[in-house]
């Protein structure tokens, strides 16, 4: 059965006018439509936040939970019923601080999660303080004189955790975001999207390098694994390693050609050069920066429960009981 | 010789952390059931896994209770010590009854030793002031050495059958048939036939040693069985049983099992037991803290699981929070907390029943839950079982309580066949309200209906905000709030529970003596103690604390006296008083860390029954 974005859909979303996720949520509906899992199939599963108000507008099954827990959850419900799709939404307080744990831990067991980080860089919902997300120095109402330290970057955290998934979108990039999510959706295993987005209330502007269609010809990078690494609004810039860095260079002025472009490789298992792209300030580097496949926990835990059912000869409580020494009481 | 018929006895293994007491002990109380005697087991371990060896701190201990009638509690005193080296003698002497029979090796009990346990001088029994007529004293680790000096096993491996010779010779004294013993060895050790080979041959040496040589000195114990329940049998300790009951509920539900854990003592055994049992589909994740093994839990119930975490007082602090989860999404779930002493870390070897107030109210907000407690070893079965269907049935989170006593101590327990256990039917949501049906339409139980994913057209958002009762939306109505609030009450008031039993002398008694969970045991011992003084006594003991049975009032204010006696410092009193109008008891509160002293209870409520 094909279906549409309106399939997925519910609700009058109460986001503020203006904020990013308005436009992740409209991707999110058509992505989930692209790739056909009925609603009934689909659990899409939050914390708390303002990102995490996400599954009200979700036509499919799902929680809206408590602060930072979302992956746990996630965990227990992907685990009990492999069948589901589970979305996981969080944004980078309820993902990277209060859940922290479980945001590694997910990644580390490489349980078969969609886990979306919508990353403002703010505390929105408690009205602007500053999050793990945000920069050295960043000035907010619980850092008045500047943060006095340094912020997580998601992807390094990811690759820390040993994730084996890990891409990047722009909220207002539509076709980017849904790219990303199908991209997620079709690796086995936790995928995490980093989902850049604007704050209009509390952060405005965090994105602005990349927030536009102009500001991402200029500023940012598409990846496609196998696919040599330009960018520019006529292609004219490419990412070249130099030693054992990589940096992003003109290829017209004559130092650097089109032979010296590396081509993207989301499929190394070796992740070096990955975090160097997904680190990069200028140009922002989306889409999949890095899919290797790797065994699934979920997949694992059930195919153990199929070995150990085939060797062990008790299938039931009546014959576990028999397992143990008994003794008769007689008349 | 002598022998002694006795209704019961007590031996006590003690010796280092490594010595295998554990095992001894199991194999003694297995060799005893077997012969139908009943048992009572509680082993008293160190919190240190290997304290350095002869230390004082390092000591661990197995008593085990066997009796020709019922016994309920693992005893008080012991009338046998095993003290396998000078530590274990210092520090567990004093569980030992004034004319008790002590085994010592006393190849463990050189200079170095008795330094290391603080005597000050060599003549450690005179130092104890014990008589050495009652001593059994053999150089036992020379014994073992020379038993199997031609198995060619190192050194390392021979010392560690030191723990089967001082088996061999409590079997003697027991006059115990070692059929039995070499049985359990050579299915424990099934790969390692050697390994059994080598223990066996030690218990026969142990044995052999004691009918040669102490013939003259020791007594000679019989414990006939009186009153056989014919049936199969099979020993286990609590944590297993309160994970067996887990299993049943789950077969009997049809669902799933999956455990989210966080290894903890005295529960992690339930973890170690459920992550066996791969070939019935039980799923268990050791998850990343306390508070992801319930989140996870939850998650596992949203999909359609019997969902369990399992877990002591300091994890239940941590996940109250998913707990209330629960609470507000109406989902079942089932919190096992095998309690030890507190605060914080405490006690974590050790056992008290400190977490009830924190169970009934340990969260924010409104947050009514259901609470359980099992009172015996082999009653954790009965109420892993019960808290399940309770939680499946009314859909909600369930506290099933039980201690580091209960757990880790084993009873006789009588195989059970699932036909005679109810059925589990969980409120799925009707068919016939396709269409209509809003996440918090109710039962005429006030039970929510339960829609799990997967079913098509019954997709829904849960979650911890307050809902409107009639569409499930987000809602911060007042009357909503205070309509739902209600409700969530009402539900759990409703559930209903077995009334409260009185036993003893329940028309007439002077005094009723109250419990709750793991003292089961030690009430009930004292209650019969008193009653054979003559005295009119009757213990009510709670296994249900909410909701409390309907006739708690009725119960609690039909006697002269009452005695809430428990391991804490008055919390089952304090939430009785609170649930019945008037209701003024005497207390006792003891919180060591060890099980009651039936003797000191039964001083006690003798004082109570006195008392003008």
């Amino acid at each position: 059965m094909a279906y549409t974005f309106n399939d997925y859909k519910k609700g009058q979303p109460r986001w503020c006018p203006g904020c990013g996720d308005h436009f992740f949520l409209a991707s999110l509906h058509k992505a989930m439509a692209e790739i056909g899992v009925a609603p009934s199939d689909t659990a899409v599963i939050s914390g708390i936040g303002c990102s995490s108000r996400l599954p009200h507008y979700m036509a499919t099954y799902g929680m809206n939970t408590i602060h930072g827990r979302a992956a746990a959850i996630a965990t227990g419900c992907k685990v009990a019923n492999p069948d589901l799709t589970v979305w996981q939404v969080s944004g980078d307080g309820d993902g990277l601080a209060i859940g922290g744990n479980h945001f590694i831990h997910a990644n580390r067991r490489n349980i078969n999660l969609n886990m979306i980080l919508l990353n403002n860089r703010i505390y929105g919902l408690t009205k602007g303080q500053y999050s793990p997300t945000s920069p050295r120095g960043f000035v907010s109402k619980s850092s008045p004189y500047g943060t006095v330290e340094d912020p997580f970057r998601p992807a390094e955290l990811c690759f820390g955790a040993r994730g084996h998934f890990f891409a990047r979108a722009v909220a207002t990039d539509a076709p980017g975001t849904i790219e990303v999510l199908k991209a997620a959706y079709n690796h086995k295993g936790a995928s995490v999207c980093e989902i850049l987005q604007n704050c209009v209330i509390f952060n405005n502007g965090t994105h602005d390098a990349v927030y536009s269609k102009e500001g991402r010809a200029k500023n940012a990078i598409y990846l496609r694994h196998g696919e040599k690494m330009l960018f520019g609004e006529n292609n004219e810039y490419g990412i070249v390693q130099e030693g054992f860095n990589i940096k992003a260079v003109s290829i017209v002025n004559g130092q650097w050609s089109m032979d010296d472009v590396l081509v993207h490789d989301a499929k190394c298992e070796d992740n070096t050069l990955q975090l160097k792209l997904a680190e990069m300030e200028w140009p922002v580097a989306l889409g999949v920066i890095r899919d290797v496949e790797a065994p699934t926990y979920d997949d694992c835990v059930w195919q153990q429960v199929e070995e150990v059912k085939a060797k062990k000869k008790y299938h039931n409580f009546a014959e576990l009981l028999e397992t143990n020494d008994i003794w008769t009481v007689s008349e | 010789m002598e022998i002694k018929e006795k209704e019961s006895v007590v031996v006590r293994f003690s010796g280092d952390s490594g010595d295998g007491m554990q095992l001894a002990g199991n194999i003694f109380s297995t060799v005893s059931a077997t012969v139908g005697n009943s048992i009572s087991t509680f082993p008293d371990y160190p919190a240190d896994i290997r304290a350095p060896q002869g230390s004082l701190t390092g000591v661990s201990g197995f008593q085990v209770h066997i009796g020709a009638e019922q016994v309920y509690t693992p005893g008080d005193l012991c009338d046998v010590l095993v003290a396998m080296n000078a530590a274990a003698l210092k520090t567990q002497y004093r569980y030992a009854k004034p004319d008790a029979a002590i085994i010592i090796d006393t190849d463990s009990f050189g200079p170095k030793d008795l330094e290391k346990a603080q005597f000050k001088t060599e003549d450690y029994l005179g130092e104890m002031g014990i008589d050495p007529d009652r001593v059994i004293a053999c150089p036992l680790t020379t014994m073992v050495k020379d038993c199997l000096k031609d198995s060619g096993m190192d050194a390392k491996s021979i010392s560690k059958c030191r723990n089967m010779f001082a088996l061999g010779l409590v079997c003697w004294l027991f006059d115990r048939d070692l059929d039995v013993a070499f049985n359990f060895l050579r299915e424990k050790f099934a790969k390692k036939p050697e390994v059994a080979e080598a223990n066996i041959k030690v218990i026969q040496a142990g044995y052999d040693y004691g009918h040669n040589t102490h013939s003259s000195v020791a007594n000679v114990y019989r414990i006939e069985t009186k009153h056989k329940v014919p049936g199969r049998y099979m020993d286990i300790t609590g944590n297993k049983a309160t994970a067996y009951g887990f299993i049943a509920a789950a077969e009997k539900a049809g669902l799933k099992l999956y455990l989210g854990s966080y290894p903890i003592t005295p529960a992690t055994d339930v973890l170690h037991e459920l992550s066996k049992h791969k070939s019935l589909g039980v799923v268990t994740v050791q998850c990343e803290d306390e508070i992801a093994g319930c989140a996870s839990a939850v998650g596992a119930s949203f999909a359609g699981a019997l969902a369990v975490t399992s877990t002591s007082g300091p994890g239940i602090c941590l996940k109250s929070e998913a707990m209330n989860l629960a609470v507000i999404m109406e989902l079942p779930l089932v919190v096992l907390d095998v309690q030890r002493g507190g605060p914080a870390t405490g006690l974590p070897t050790k056992s008290e029943q400190t977490d009830l107030l924190q169970a009934l109210f340990g969260r924010n907000g409104e947050s009514p839950m259901p609470v359980v407690a099992a009172a015996s070893p082999t009653d954790c079965f009965e109420m892993a079982f019960a808290a399940s269907k309770m939680a499946l049935e009314h859909m909600t989170p369930v506290i099933l309580m039980t201690d580091a006593f209960v757990a880790n101590g084993s009873g006789a327990f009588k195989l059970p066949d699932l036909k005679d256990y109810p059925a589990i039917n969980p409120p799925y949501v009707p068919e016939e309200l396709r269409g209509q049906w809003t996440p918090y339409m109710r039962n005429e139980a006030g039970v929510r209906y339960w829609a799990v994913p997967g079913r098509e057209g019954f997709e829904h958002i849960l979650g911890g905000l307050e809902k409107d009762d009639k569409t499930g939306a987000i809602s911060t109505n007042p009357e909503n709030h205070d309509l739902m609030t209600r409700k969530r009450k009402a539900k759990i008031d409703a559930i209903p529970v077995p009334d409260l039993e009185v036993l003893g002398d329940k028309d007439d008694a002077e005094l009723l003596i109250v419990g709750f969970g793991g003292t089961y045991g030690h009430l009930h011992a004292a209650m019969d103690e008193l009653r054979a003084k003559g005295k009119k006594v009757a213990l009510a003991h709670f296994r249900y604390i909410n909701p409390l049975p309907a006739n708690t009032a009725e119960v609690l204010n039909k006697y002269p006296k009452v005695v809430v006696a428990e391991q804490n410092m008055g919390q089952l009193a304090a939430w009785l008083r609170m649930k019945v109008d008037g209701f003024v008891p005497a207390q006792y509160n003891e919180v060591k860390g060890q099980p009651f002293k039936v003797a000191e209870l039964v001083e006690a409520f003798s004082k109570i029954l006195n008392k003008e």
